[in-house]
């Protein structure tokens, strides 16, 4: 789409986009650079010697069987929070449809996750399932459950997973809610005079129609899973019990400023870079799809 | 409704406030927590209803924070957060706002090319390139300031794609008539499209705030100095700390301080906030 009426002055609209495109060029371009040219390099500890080394940072890492492990790891919690995430929202967005009194006040209710940084939901859950004094490890011991995250590998993943959907719910909600109130009230009236009880409806009406808020979802999900947990991981459990919850965005700080192993870090930056660009790429590939129908 | 089934219904009901117990509960023990002295919140089980200690705790996070020597007071860490949230989403919306303007009202070279370079950065989170970027803000020697907390993290497409998709739907009319007029085009974009804009710049507003305040990575990395600290950051890194006796209480309040601004935010501009989250998504 473009704007028929238009300007014609030469200079000012390079004027006006120059400060967007001179913090995209320092800030996104530049690093970026940086991050390719660096997984080409080998550094040592102290930063003195640089070699060129091609792509022997990459050969080491998929040679390398705890970074597989990362991937996997990271691909069963990406996996665990985009469905649980999505399937709780899902259901209350369904509900709170339904219900007419009250349904803003329930969504009111439901918004605050949002907008607590994903480190801060952490340190709450943290606290919540803190062995000496958190309140559901004593509930759960009342029922016969020895709860520690701190040693358990398992329960620190669970651990995770449950402090970042409960952080990305109300979003989830929100668009699930959007995309049913925009479903036409006469298709679902139609269904009903049909004879079509509540749940035919919804899986013969409703779901389809949601789907192309769900896939979006889904997309955005990951994402999240995949980058803006990190301050989740780094409050709670700091990729342990023995790399039990390393995930791939903790790795690559990890590595990177911590083991202070740049090349492999940057690497690694790279690959994820490709991730995120292929999951961009296939989500707008769907949108343009969706626009034809 | 499209039939009467209070059953159905009362069920609704039972499970949107099951969802509304579940997601308010660690909210509710935070606030708990932040209520009682440090020796009750030392044994399980801790207390689920307040104590009387609430504003004692929040005055001691406040002033000396986690209480211990060489803890910074959360003031300090609030002030900086508050700076760099309202420099984040006020730097985003002034650079992409005049930048939307370019692409969507001149005609000049190289405007594909900016908006190509501009679109890629949607794809690509800080948390990807944060190594390089580290690097390339160190060798500007931007560390331990404000700008280096703010100015990298203001380059993003999600405001500039709104602001663009809002002007496209402007009529052309008000230009073509503002032209006739002899206004030149800073004057139409200060006179008209502003004004107009208003609720998009209220909805970017809110979300970016959120984004700036929540920032977590980041800040850790470009801050050494304590005077620099955010809200967040100094939440959690206390929270790694292994203590032998933690002050749960402190803790708590330190934490319930660092939401309460975004979690204010969302609840007074709830309507803006709704429309930004899903505005920004199209």
């Amino acid at each position: 789409m473009e704007k028929r009426v238009t300007f014609q002055e030469r200079g000012l609209p390079y004027l006006l986009i120059a400060p967007q495109m001179a913090i995209t060029l320092i800030f996104f371009f530049w690093p970026s650079g940086q991050a390719i040219w660096q997984s080409l390099l080998l550094e040592d500890a102290f930063g003195g010697n640089t070699k060129f080394v091609w792509f022997d940072n990459f050969t080491a890492l998929f040679a390398d069987s705890a970074y597989f492990a990362s991937v996997r790891l990271t691909l069963v919690f990406s996996a665990l929070v985009a469905s649980l995430g999505l399937a709780v929202s899902l259901l209350l967005a369904v509900m709170a449809d339904r219900v007419i009194r009250g349904a803003s006040v329930y969504k009111a209710f439901l918004v605050w996750p949002y907008a607590v940084a994903p480190a801060v939901a952490g340190v709450l859950w943290g606290f919540l399932f803190n062995p000496s004094v958190g309140v559901v490890v004593w509930l759960l011991s009342g029922i016969g459950i020895d709860f520690n995250y701190v040693i358990d590998g398992n329960q620190a993943l669970l651990l995770i997973v449950i402090a970042s959907v409960w952080n990305q719910v109300s979003y989830n909600f929100l668009f699930f809610l959007a995309g049913l109130q925009s479903i036409p009230r006469s298709l679902i009236e139609a269904a009903a005079i049909d004879g079509a009880g509540p749940g035919k409806r919804f899986w013969d009406i409703i779901f389809p129609l949601l789907s192309p808020t769900g896939f979006f979802l889904l997309v955005v999900n990951i994402i999240y899973a995949f980058f803006g947990t990190f301050g989740v991981v780094s409050s709670l459990t700091q990729g342990g019990p023995a790399k039990a919850t390393e995930i791939l965005v903790w790795k690559v700080y990890n590595d990177g400023f911590r083991g202070q192993d740049l090349g492999s870090s940057s690497a690694q930056s790279v690959i994820l870079m490709l991730a995120v660009i292929l999951l961009t790429v296939v989500q707008f590939r769907f949108i343009e799809r969706k626009v034809h129908y | 409704m499209v039939e009467n089934r209070p059953w159905l219904t009362a069920f609704s009901h039972l499970v949107v406030i099951l969802g509304v117990v579940i997601v308010a509960f660690p909210i509710w023990m935070t606030f708990v927590a932040a209520t009682h002295d440090q020796e009750t919140m030392l044994h399980a089980p801790v207390p689920v209803m307040p104590g009387p200690y609430f504003f004692d705790n929040i005055k001691t996070v406040l002033t000396s924070g986690y209480n211990r020597p060489g803890s910074i007071p959360l003031w300090t860490t609030l002030f900086n957060s508050m700076v760099m949230a309202l420099g984040v989403a006020l730097g985003k919306i002034f650079i992409s706002i005049i930048s939307a303007f370019a692409i969507v009202y001149f005609r000049f070279p190289l405007r594909m090319t900016c908006f190509w370079a501009i679109f890629v950065t949607l794809m690509l989170p800080v948390e990807v390139r944060i190594v390089p970027t580290y690097g390339v803000v160190a060798t500007l020697g931007m560390v331990d300031s404000y700008s280096g907390l703010i100015i990298p993290l203001i380059a993003s497409a999600t405001a500039t794609f709104l602001f663009r998709q809002f002007f496209l739907s402007v009529p052309d009319e008000l230009a073509e008539a503002s032209r006739v007029d002899g206004a030149s085009p800073l004057r139409f974009f200060w006179d008209i499209l502003l004004p107009m804009s208003r609720t998009s710049i209220a909805a970017m507003f809110v979300i970016q705030f959120i984004y700036g305040w929540n920032q977590y990575l980041w800040p850790l990395l470009i801050t050494t100095k304590p005077d620099f600290y955010t809200v967040v950051m100094t939440v959690s890194r206390q929270a790694s700390v292994v203590d032998t006796v933690p002050a749960w209480n402190l803790l708590m309040a330190m934490a319930l301080l660092a939401m309460l601004p975004p979690v204010a935010v969302v609840v007074i501009m709830q309507r803006q906030f709704v429309r930004g989250l899903v505005e920004t998504e199209k």
